[in-house]
């Protein structure tokens, strides 16, 4: 079990370390910055903040002794010659004509650390970052220097090697509308999984595109998107342009990969060589964010599911949180603890986690909540943080 | 030699940071040496394209410059030269 929470917030970092039974908030840190993602490496301590300037542009803070003194770091950027291919949200207003446009490439510019995930257990000082605009960065000393994974940003299904010349296939890869605030349409990168039998085996999850992976470390990637369906799309079984909303696997069982998209929840068992839709809409499990494995038990998973997906509220003004110990033939709500009435709160797609039977999430509208007890019964840990970004036991 | 004001709202990240001369005859020269003073100020300023930040604004004189792909707006020796952000948000 964890006794320490790292909250990442839109003014600043949380630190809540449990003593005498209570969660308690040390002073907040980067106040007043927006923080996108925030962890603890578990190999060396050192505590990371994705920071979310709006003016200053995106950073990485990381502290050496606990979250006491920390350190700005400016070397992730992406490299000269990094383009992509420019989209348009697909309204009338920005993409008048989508048939007609010539294809327009624009550099690459990093918008937001969306996500942080650690290197095998014998991999110290290898860290990698997914972000906005569609880059998986790796650094292999740290966090002092960072490379962008140039196999999975020149792959054939977002144009092809744009650094050595026009697009030589077509970009399947569509935008975020969580990139729109940043002034551009582009795929984010927002899941991270290193398996831990082999750190070379990755998936990555991308909004919207779908699931990538690779097993030699990040030479070559391929979709596994195999039994994905998108309902909004004309073919929901394309092989692309599918929208995770986040995408998490169950460290003892690595093969059993969980996934909340934007269609439901799917589950895998073979490492997301086929993906089965195991939402239940009676149950209202269905469209969400967030989604959170087991520890060891692959069949086991936590959803805080949302009215979708245009409201993106709680349901019926009471929230609630579900969970799977069957691999998502069935699931039960549990709501003891939970506001059941004027319950507003949305939770973000790194919003919850689960660590050694407790599980703790925390909403936009600045809400905290715990569970000791595998997500049965709930504890509000605070009503008024600022809006909440990530969730993470350190 | 310019003379550079900032907004204070950088010596958050450069504590060291104070308004003062310094040298360069393009906007870009002068975020160079700044660079150069205080290493990773100019990812502040500007990405890694080298275009200026959205949020942030640059004046020389009382004109907000007007290259803000590759700030070649000139910078005469005796100019003044204001690094500002765009209040905003929430």
């Amino acid at each position: 079990m964890s006794d320490q929470l790292l909250l990442g917030t839109k003014k600043g970092l949380l630190i809540l370390d449990r003593t005498g039974g209570r969660w308690r908030a040390r002073p907040i840190a980067h106040a007043g910055l927006s923080i996108s993602f925030a962890a603890k490496d578990p190999r060396d301590g050192t505590v990371w903040a994705a920071m979310d300037h709006p003016h200053w542009g995106p950073k990485l803070a990381r502290s050496r002794d606990g979250g006491g003194s920390w350190e700005n770091l400016t070397q992730l950027a992406y490299p000269k010659g990094a383009r992509f291919i420019e989209q348009h949200l697909p309204t009338p207003d920005t993409d008048p004509d989508p048939t007609k446009a010539p294809t327009k490439y624009k550099d690459a510019a990093l918008l937001k650390v969306w996500v942080l995930a650690f290197g095998g257990r014998d991999q110290a000082g290898t860290i990698y970052a997914g972000t906005l605009p569609g880059g998986l960065f790796t650094s292999r000393d740290g966090g002092d220097t960072w490379e962008l994974n140039r196999p999975l940003w020149n792959h054939e299904s977002r144009g092809g090697d744009l650094f050595a010349g026009d697009a030589t296939s077509r970009n399947q890869w569509g935008g975020t509308p969580a990139a729109i605030a940043y002034g551009e349409f582009v795929p984010g990168i927002h899941s991270i999984l290193i398996d831990p039998r082999d750190p070379n085996r990755m998936h990555v999850g991308v909004s919207c595109a779908g699931v990538v992976e690779t097993r030699d470390g990040g030479r070559t990637w391929a979709g596994c998107n195999r039994g994905m369906l998108n309902d909004y799309l004309p073919n929901p079984e394309a092989e692309w342009g599918h929208d995770p909303h986040c995408v998490t696997q169950c460290p003892g069982a690595p093969d059993h990969l969980w996934q909340q998209n934007h269609s439901g929840v799917f589950y895998s068992v073979d490492g997301a060589g086929r993906w089965t839709r195991v939402s239940r809409n009676d149950v209202s499990v269905h469209f969400g964010f967030p989604i959170a494995a087991d520890d060891t038990d692959g069949r086991t998973a936590w959803v805080v599911p949302a009215k979708g997906d245009s409201e993106r509220t709680a349901i019926g003004g009471g929230l609630f949180v579900a969970r799977t110990t069957d691999g998502g033939a069935r699931w039960d709500t549990f709501r003891e603890g939970l506001p059941q009435q004027d319950a507003y709160d949305i939770v973000y797609r790194h919003g919850l986690d689960a660590r050694g039977g407790r599980v703790c999430f925390g909403s936009t509208t600045g809400n905290v909540y715990v569970s000791e007890d595998r997500g049965e019964t709930w504890r509000c840990v605070g009503n008024h943080f600022p809006p909440i970004h990530s969730v993470r036991f350190a | 030699m310019p003379y550079v004001a900032f907004t204070r709202h950088l010596q958050r990240f450069f504590p060291a940071l104070t308004d003062g001369e310094v040298p360069g005859a393009t906007v870009r020269e002068v975020i160079d040496a700044l660079e150069r003073r205080h290493p990773g100020f100019a990812s502040y300023i500007v990405d890694e394209t080298g275009r200026l930040r959205r949020h942030v604004n640059i004046f020389v004189g009382d004109e907000p410059i007007g290259d803000r792909e590759r700030l070649s707006d000139a910078v005469a020796p005796d100019a003044k030269v204001y690094i500002l952000q765009a209040l905003s948000g929430g």
